[in-house]
């Protein structure tokens, strides 16, 4: 089971911690500028130290050539890897525990990139995690490690720690009260920084933001650990007192609104992205706020990866554009929920 | 103009290609044209483009016709070539283009020393250099908070580590 249908701490705000460190093997050209001998080094090297990691849980390994490329884009909107390391499939490799919280991606922009996913704030976890999983490859690998530098990186920008730690949280009502501006500005000034993580731009499709740290040199870990708790445990009550002043604002409205957005995702035929994503936002906040008896968190965050256009295409099965894939993701939509309704009334 | 596409929204995107001399035109709404990756090629701000800013920038005065020349010799990466990307090709290139990322990286780290973990196989000698550095800052922020029973008691435990360090040094040599 993945993050996504597990319950976390704070789970109302944060849908889920990660933590990313990057690492390079010594004396062997970063992925930049490798030859296909040098990927197939890395590879196997990180590779051999499967049998060390699986004391815990089970781990594989796969070529990302040798997954088919639905199965790929899930992974990227999992969050279980990126982008990137897609781009790159004929070099690239992967290795993924069975439940699906740590992952360690094989010549993406670096040599290896680790992560760890959590659900809700478990940022500490991660990190120990993460620090476990980087100790057992150390014993078999040697990394590019400079004294004054520390780790190095492909980009400049994460040499040090090369750990990027994130918070998905979502943030409705700091965003209808246009609060994100001025905590952006804020949290910049202690290295940190947030984006949309769906959607382009300035807009963050579903108000969910990702908060991260920007300087991955000069603090330790610990140190960017715990900027990132106490800037987000601030975050996270605002969002919580704003949540409800715009409940008792809004009054009946806003229980209105919420009711109106579970309808239309309830029922609609054709759902474009960024309108199922506004509804979705609104469903969470109800959700959050204990509208909508029977469906939790979870299951609002389990149909927003659902909505999502690999989600979607993986249910049918066939790459699809335009009405074609907001008529399939309607489907999608609807028939999840009833799935959730029914297995509600069952338990009751 | 309405978007030649789904016929519904305003067409914001228009696109002219010239492919054989024979030339087609397309007026599409964003949405249409999100969903198009075929030709849709907008440069974003980058972080490559910025890094190739700051090194521009830092390198005002000092020769920068000599910088363009700077070659990794161990991955043969130029630094014309890393200014485009971004990228770097090798561990080497720190050394090599040092001169250079200096200045990048106190500006976009706002620090160029590391105080984070360490990987044991580098060995311990480097672990206590590094309590060596935490150490001297400590030093600076007792004098300065005017904490002198401390900052002597940390000047003690410089010394002493230095001295060990030094004596190994010398002995490797």
């Amino acid at each position: 089971m993945s993050w996504i249908n597990e319950t976390g701490p704070d789970r109302d705000v944060v849908m889920s911690s990660r933590v990313r460190i990057a690492r390079n093997i010594a004396d062997i050209p970063f992925p930049s500028i490798m030859q296909p001998q040098h990927a197939v080094q890395v590879a196997e090297k990180v590779r051999s130290c499967l049998p060390d990691l699986k004391s815990g849980s089970r781990f594989d390994f796969m070529y990302m050539r040798d997954v088919p490329a639905i199965e790929r884009q899930i992974l990227v909107e999992k969050h279980l890897a990126s982008q990137d390391l897609m781009k790159r499939y004929e070099q690239s490799a992967l290795i993924m525990d069975s439940r699906e919280k740590i992952t360690v991606m094989i010549n993406e922009e670096d040599h290896i990139r680790m992560h760890c996913i959590l659900p809700g704030f478990q940022l500490n976890p991660a990190w120990e995690q993460m620090n476990k999983v980087d100790d057992i490859i150390e014993q078999k690998v040697e990394y590019a490690y400079h004294e004054q530098l520390g780790y190095l990186t492909c980009c400049p920008t994460n040499v040090g720690t090369g750990m990027r730690a994130s918070v998905m949280m979502h943030l409705p009502a700091l965003t209808i009260n246009k609060q994100m501006n001025l905590i952006l500005q804020t949290i910049s000034k202690i290295g940190l920084t947030a984006r949309g993580i769906y959607g382009e731009g300035s807009e963050a499709l579903g108000n969910i933001y990702q908060i991260s740290n920007q300087i991955t040199l000069g603090p330790s870990e610990e140190d960017i650990i715990s900027n990132m708790i106490i800037a987000c445990r601030q975050i996270m009550e605002k969002e919580r007192i704003a949540r409800k002043a715009v409940r008792k604002t809004g009054g009946i409205q806003f229980d209105d609104a919420v009711w109106r957005a579970f309808g239309i995702l309830r029922n609609a035929r054709v759902l474009e992205l960024k309108e199922f994503m506004a509804y979705i936002s609104q469903m969470r906040m109800g959700v959050s706020l204990g509208l909508i008896p029977g469906f939790s968190l979870e299951d609002v965050d389990g149909l927003m990866t659902a909505g999502q256009p690999a989600g979607v295409m993986r249910k049918t099965g066939r790459i699809m554009e335009g009405t074609e894939l907001d008529a399939a993701r309607a489907d999608v939509i609807r028939k999840a929920i009833e799935e959730l309704e029914k297995s509600k009334e069952k338990n009751i | 103009m309405l978007c030649q596409e789904c016929k519904e929204r305003e067409a914001t995107v228009h696109v002219t290609k010239i492919i054989n001399n024979r030339k087609t035109e397309m007026h599409l709404c964003e949405y249409c044209a999100r969903q198009r990756d075929d030709f849709i090629q907008i440069p974003s701000f980058s972080v490559n483009d910025l890094i190739a800013g700051l090194m521009d920038f830092s390198h005002s005065q000092p020769a920068p016709e000599k910088a363009a020349l700077a070659k990794c010799a161990a991955c043969g990466m130029e630094y014309s070539q890393f200014k485009k990307m971004g990228r770097l090709g090798c561990q080497k290139c720190y050394e090599y283009f040092g001169r250079e990322l200096g200045p990048v990286l106190r500006r976009i780290q706002g620090s160029s020393q590391h105080a984070g973990k360490v990987p044991r196989q580098a060995g311990s000698h480097l672990l206590r250099k590094k309590q060596l550095a935490r150490w001297k800052t400590e030093l600076k922020r007792a004098v300065e908070l005017e904490a002198y029973e401390r900052a002597a008691e940390l000047r003690d435990k410089i010394k002493a580590l230095e001295q060990a360090l030094d004596s190994e040094g010398g002995g490797k040599r």
